[in-house]
Formats: structure tokens, sequence, C-alpha cells
């Protein structure tokens, strides 16, 4: 009998002699194996470009088997906004980023670049802290939870977080938007699928597309990788509910 | 014949920048330069060009970092402050090695009138990382639009940000322009320009980085080789990219340093000095970085003493300090020698005139 094997790297990881400076259980690894899948899947391996801005997951810039541009922190919506208008329609431009970079310091070209409906999409990876600088507060730490700039929890005094998949959905010009999670392989699938539709909202030249994407840090979190997981189930997704919260074929 | 029209500098800008088939404008609202953004707005999208209007000068530098890393020709353009908030964009775009133009015209400090306050800050790297760029300085309408294409020239052959230096006074003037497309020669192909791995021929993917040296880039894999070699086309710049102008010189023995429209300013006062015998000249530089100290080094050398005169309260006078290397005197006209002792006032030559006539005096030339 013939088989055919469903584990390994995706087609589009390069095979690169670099140490992954990712931590036991941290889900970037996973995210952008899910941005390889996608992007192979739908053939785009050839007309996509990478926009990836600056924390851990900036590796993606360099681990991706497609066209990458690293640039300033916050900056990709700003950055592949001119990519796309240049590049013209059959470009698929695609921009890496994780909730600092989106949502604090690149709230900016966030906002804009969906108002404008710029015809690109974005994937945030949400793990509720700074994890490159050792773990902050972000826009996205839940209330209560302690960082080293909430060293007593977060409260009012921090104010309250950022839930960007439904504001970016509010916004005219976004067709798409949806947030997903890698607790379990059902939701791995699942939160794929979110990231492909993005894709072909862009790819039919429809519009702006948005996922946001649960993940782990068990280093700032200070919890093994299994419990890193449970904290998502029970403390992060009721903050932070997953699905799918824009689905649109024309802008209205 | 060459068509002429009347138009502001800020319009010459635009008209220069077609001429050079730039692909894309980004911008961003800021006096004393809309009228170049709304040039843009106007003529680029029924060319099949680019226009976006950001939502801050962060947003048109990063625009501009997206548009010319796709191999096209783009620009930007503003004033003082939000050049200031360009600055971590133009540490990118320098490490990233991408060509690209920002007009920038100067307003004094932050009114919205004219003046030249921000020579030391496009001439020294005014971003993050120790870079320079190559800075053009206009004296004219015709020239704001011929240095738009040389800049965009030079950027491509170095693989560096120009700054083309206007002010309030260029960009708001009308002037004739001769409409003209410069031609400076072949460039190399943009082979490294991302614009997804099917384009390119050997179907191998491309990688821009503003972290050169940190994360390796094929040419360089670590920050001491991406050093040398920043460190090598700085020089070759140096080397080979010094512009200046000099205006009777050769018996001089006064020379006023000066750029942009100060410099013209300079000009009609070297005439009316020589009316009275006075041997006066200029040295013009046209680009701010490379700065032309040579020449001023030689002149000094000579025997000559140096005037500078600059609508700021002294900037440009540190290169030219450099420059004599200690074998001249080095005075100064500055933002306080204007016709009004106000924002509203510009540097006649009547006092240019008062001032050197005054150093003649003293100094018995």
């Amino acid at each position: 009998m013939e088989h055919e094997w469903i584990t390994g790297t995706p087609k589009l990881w390069r095979d690169i002699p670099l140490i992954i400076p990712f931590c036991p259980g941290c889900q970037h690894g996973t995210a952008i194996k899910a941005l390889c899948e996608a992007i192979d899947e739908l053939g785009m391996e050839g007309n996509a470009v990478l926009v990836v801005g600056v924390g851990c997951y900036t590796m993606a810039s360099v681990l991706v088997n497609v066209d990458s541009i690293m640039v300033a922190h916050g900056r990709p919506g700003d950055v592949a906004s001119a990519m796309k208008r240049m590049l013209g329609k059959d470009t698929i431009v695609i921009t890496w980023q994780g909730d600092g970079d989106a949502l604090a310091i690149g709230c900016e070209p966030t906002i804009h670049a969906a108002a404008r409906g710029e015809k690109i999409t974005t994937f945030m990876v949400n793990n509720g802290n700074y994890g490159t600088t050792g773990g902050q507060l972000a826009p996205t730490t839940i209330m209560g939870q302690v960082t080293t700039t909430t060293p007593f929890g977060r409260n009012q005094n921090q104010g309250y977080p950022i839930h960007a998949t439904e504001f970016i959905g509010g916004l005219q010009g976004v067709v798409y938007s949806a947030r997903g999670a890698f607790t379990s392989p059902a939701h791995y699938q699942k939160t794929k699928k979110y990231m492909k539709r993005a894709l072909e909202k862009q790819r039919d030249g429809i519009g702006y597309g948005f996922v946001e994407i649960l993940s782990t840090c068990p280093a700032n979190w200070h919890l093994s990788p299994k419990d890193s997981l449970k904290r998502i189930e029970e403390e992060v997704i009721p903050q932070f509910p997953l699905g799918e919260f824009k689905n649109v074929d024309k802008i209205e | 014949m060459a068509e002429k029209i009347l138009v502001q500098g800020n319009e010459a800008v635009g008209w220069g920048a077609l001429a050079a088939d730039c692909k894309g404008f980004f911008g961003y609202p800021i006096t004393p330069q809309n009228e170049i953004i709304e040039w843009f707005a106007k003529e680029f999208p029924n060319r099949g060009r680019v226009f976006i209007q950001s939502a801050s000068e962060t947003g048109s530098i990063n625009m501009l970092h997206g548009g010319v890393a796709t191999g096209a020709r783009a620009m930007t353009s503003t004033s003082g402050p939000g050049w200031a908030l360009m600055q971590e964009g133009m540490s990118n775009l320098a490490n990233a090695e991408l060509p690209c133009i920002i007009v920038l015209v100067q307003r004094g400090w932050n009114t919205t009138r004219h003046a030249q306050t921000d020579y030391t800050s496009v001439t020294q790297g005014g971003g993050y990382g120790g870079y320079k760029t190559i800075v053009l300085a206009p004296k004219s309408i015709q020239e704001l639009h011929d240095f738009v294409q040389l800049g965009f020239y030079l950027a491509d052959k170095y693989r560096t940000p120009v700054i083309v230096l206007s002010d309030a006074i260029l960009g708001q003037m009308m002037e004739s322009l001769e409409l003209k497309t410069l031609d400076f020669g072949p460039l190399p192909d943009k082979d490294w320009a991302i614009t997804g791995k099917a384009n390119h021929k050997d179907g191998n993917r491309r990688f821009s980085s503003i972290a050169q040296g940190m994360l390796p880039t094929p040419r360089h894999p670590n920050l001491c080789a991406f050093w040398e070699d920043y460190t090598e086309k700085l020089d070759t710049i140096k080397k080979n990219e010094v512009r200046y102008e000099t205006y009777q010189v050769e018996d001089a023995e006064l020379i006023l340093v000066a750029f942009g429209y100060v410099a013209r300013v300079s000009q009609e006062a070297i005439i009316r000095a020589r009316k009275k015998g006075l041997k006066i000249g200029l040295i013009r530089p046209i680009t701010l970085w490379p700065f032309p100290s040579e020449i001023i080094r030689d002149k000094a050398r000579q025997g000559a003493k140096f005037l500078v005169v600059e609508d700021n309260m002294g900037q440009m006078i540190e290169d030219v300090k450099l420059a004599v290397e200690g074998h001249a005197e080095v005075h100064l006209v500055n933002a306080l020698d204007r016709h009004l002792h106000t924002e509203e006032g510009a540097i006649y030559p009547e006092k240019v005139l008062e001032k050197l006539e005054g150093l003649v005096k003293e100094g018995g030339l």
C-alpha cells in the first residue's frame, strides 16, 4: 500500500543553517508552518511577497521561501500598501506581525491600510506580551495579567486590551476578519482555513483581510508548553473569542 | 525647442519626477510643501502612477520604503517637523540600501516661513546608525526640476536615499522652467527588487532587510561585513560625486560660501562688491553631502578668508571650518542679518555687502 507523508516540514520552509530562536512551546513556528502551507496550497509561491515587522516572528522573513522584506517595527501596513499598489493585482502582499507591531507602534498603518481597503492581507500573531524584549505589557495583555511592566497585573491604570479583529472588521474597507488559535489539530486546520480565506479575498481583488492568531509565549508567561496551551483555552479565548467576524464578497 | 512653462518650485518637483519616470508618490500635508502632494494627487493617478496620502510622515517614509523595494522609482516630500518623523525610516532605507528621493522644503524651525534650518540634519544623517545620504541643494526652479532627475539617477547608481533640499522661498516662488528629460547614462539592473519569485530570472527568492548584519543577507553575513561595504560605498560617493559652482574665486581675497536661495543673494552682493573694486568670490556647494571640502581647503591655503552666508544660526559654517583646517578665518552672515528682524525677513544682498565691507575694512584686505 502506498503511503503519503502527512508530517515533516512544509515545502516552503527553507532549510537554512540558522538557529531558529523560538523557545520550547512557542507557537511562532506553528504559525509560520501554517503560513507556508496556506501560500503553497493556494499556489501563491511565485507571486507572494511577505512583509515582516519586528519581533521573534521576524524569523519568518528568512524562513519562508517567498520574496520577503523585513521592515520597521510597526510599519508593515504602510510598506505592504505601497508594494501592492506598485506591483498590481497579481501580486499577493502579506504582512506578518505581532500584536505590539500591529496594534501599538503600528496602530496607525494597520488601521489606515484597513480603512483604505488596501488589497493586502494582515496576519497578526497575538501572544499577549512583547516576547522578544522579555515580556512587557502589550495592547492585547488581558486584565490582571502579570507582565514585566505590569508586575502587579494589568489594571485600570494601564487601560484595557484592544480586540483588533472585532474593530477592524467594523471598518468599511475590510472584507474579512477572523481569529484563530493553535490549541488543537482541529483549531490548527480551522485557523489555516481562515488564513486561506483572507488570502483568497486578496487574490480575487475584493479587499483587505485580517486574521489574528492566538499564540503561546511560555518563556515569558512562566508556564510549561502544556500549561500555556491550557491558559489560551481557559483564559485567553474567553477574552478573545475565536471565529469569523466579517466575511463579505464586496464592499458596500 | 523644449517647452517652457511658468511654475512654482513645488510644482517643478512634480515635473522633474515625471521626467525621471517616477512611478509612485507618498505624502502627508505640511506647509510649505503642500503644492507638491497636490500636484501628485492631480497628475499621477490619471497617468497610471501611484499616489497615496499617508496618515503621517512616518507613514510616508515607510510607504516609500515599500514602493522602492519593488524596484520602481518613487519619492516623498515634507518639511522640517515631518522630516524629523522620517528619521527612523531614513536609517532603514540607508541600511536596506534602497534608492529613493526625499524633497525637503525647509521652514524656519517651526514657523511656516522660509529658512535653511535643516542643513545639519540632512548632512549628518539625522536618524540612527551612522549613515549618510547624498544631499542636492538647488538654487532655482529649473534646478529643482533637474536635481530631482539627478537625484533619482544617483540614488539608483549607489542604492541610497537622496535628499533634494528646497526651502519655502524656492518652493513658493515662480520662475520659468524648461521641461526636459535628462539622460545621465546607463544604470545597473535592479536584480534585488522584491516582486515575487516568479518574476526573477533565476526563480530564487529575494530578501530585503533593514537589519543587514543581524539577519544575514546574501551580501552581508554580519554587521562588520556590512560596515565594510557601506563605508566603501560612501567613500566612492565622496570621491565621485562632489558638485559645486564657483563665481570669481580666481583672485578672490574673501570667498562667500552659500547654498540654495542665499547663493543667489550672495552672488548679487559680489557683483556690487566687484564694482567697488573688492576681490570677492563665491563657492556654492551643490552637494551638501558630500561637501566640497577640497576646493575650500585649497583656497584657504592660498590665503583666502571665508564668509559663510546661511539663513539659519550657523550650520554649514561647521563644515567650512573643518574644510579650512585652521588655515583661514571663517565668518558668518546668519538669519539675524535678515532685512526684517522677524520670521518674514530674508537675507538681502545689501546686508551681505555691508558685512563683507566690514570684514574688508577691519581685515585690511
